[in-house]
């Protein structure tokens, strides 16, 4: 693939994802482009609610709406699948999909660093929840909450098949949400710096060339349009698993 | 039998390693095509679910996307 478009030029798909460090720091702690984007991501966050938390109308204006919808969307989601109980979680929750909204947003801006590309960072953050399940879990339910596995109602010679396959797709869970979000913003970008590298290529080129170059602009930019619709669905398909598998946390029989 | 064979063979198993998206595509397809029938059943209620529209049509193209990734593994990783 980098044989085809020029690498020296960086029109490659690959080498957007490059980690380069900004500032060196000891015991291997630099300041990448990677951290740079996530500090802009969380400052952005914290700057926004900020913000829209300032004036506490009792009917707000149109920051505060906007602050008020975020608000209500993670509250009636976690309400609608664990109840008013699973609201224990909504700090956790609200942080993980505004963190992954904003980093996957924040991508789409041209020349930045999508800090969700990468496996380590969506790794740690479905890591974080699959500890948070099970510590819980066991913190709440001893080892009740070993009963997930075994689903209620069902004949007995099924339970030597059946927990073994629970449990594997138990532990399928935090290696899927990870690889779903990595995969998505991985594939997303690829097929953007294609295109627009293809654009770029054609549009150079001699001849005929720069009119099959212009669907190849036009063919960018809807899929840029649709990039921007996985980025706000991968936050809240990422948020909604969360929630479905702290709910299995909370009441653990299916 | 050398590297250069390897190579050539990496580049067929990206090739193959693709068409698992065709089960993803239609997987897709079908939720959509589902939600659509049952939406223009019953209007009222479809709004309401479009967020299980959603997160069922995520987990059937994340699998899309594992093919994809193994396709990526195998040109750039391997």
């Amino acid at each position: 693939m980098t044989l085809l478009l020029p690498v020296a030029a960086g029109l490659d798909p690959i080498s957007q994802f490059e980690i380069k460090t900004l500032i060196d720091l000891p015991y291997g702690l630099d300041f990448t482009n990677s951290t740079f984007f996530m500090l802009l991501g969380v400052l952005s966050i914290v700057l926004f609610f900020g913000l829209a938390a300032r004036k506490k109308a009792l009917v707000p204006g149109r920051l505060q709406s906007i602050g008020e919808m975020g608000y209500t969307f993670i509250a009636d989601m976690i309400r609608g699948v664990s109840g008013e109980e699973g609201l224990k979680f909504f700090p956790f929750v609200f942080t993980l999909f505004f963190f992954i909204l904003f980093a996957n947003l924040i991508g789409m801006i041209p020349f930045a660093f999508t800090t969700t590309s990468h496996i380590a960072v969506t790794a740690t953050l479905s890591v974080m929840v699959i500890a948070i399940v099970i510590g819980y879990g066991f913190f709440k339910h001893g080892l009740g909450f070993l009963k997930l596995f075994a689903p209620a109602g069902a004949p007995l010679f099924v339970y030597p098949l059946l927990i073994p396959i629970e449990v594997i797709s138990f532990l399928a869970r935090p290696l899927t949400l990870a690889l779903r979000l990595f995969a998505n913003m991985l594939a997303g970008h690829i097929t953007l710096k294609l295109f627009a590298g293809f654009a770029l290529m054609l549009a150079t080129a001699g001849g005929v060339y720069p009119l099959v170059g212009v669907i190849s602009f036009l063919t960018g930019t809807t899929l840029n349009a649709l990039e921007f619709l996985v980025a706000g669905i991968q936050a809240f398909v990422f948020a909604i698993l969360t929630v479905i598998y702290l709910n299995d946390a909370l009441h653990p029989s299916h | 039998m050398g590297p250069e064979f390897a190579l050539g063979m990496k580049y067929v198993g990206a090739g193959l390693a693709c068409l698992g998206m065709i089960g993803a595509a239609i997987g897709v397809g079908n939720i959509f095509g589902s939600f659509l029938d049952g939406a223009l059943r019953n209007p009222s209620a479809a709004s309401k679910q479009t967020g299980n529209l959603f997160v069922g049509a995520a987990f059937a193209e994340a699998l899309g996307l594992f093919a994809f990734l193994i396709a990526l593994l195998l040109l750039f990783a391997v």
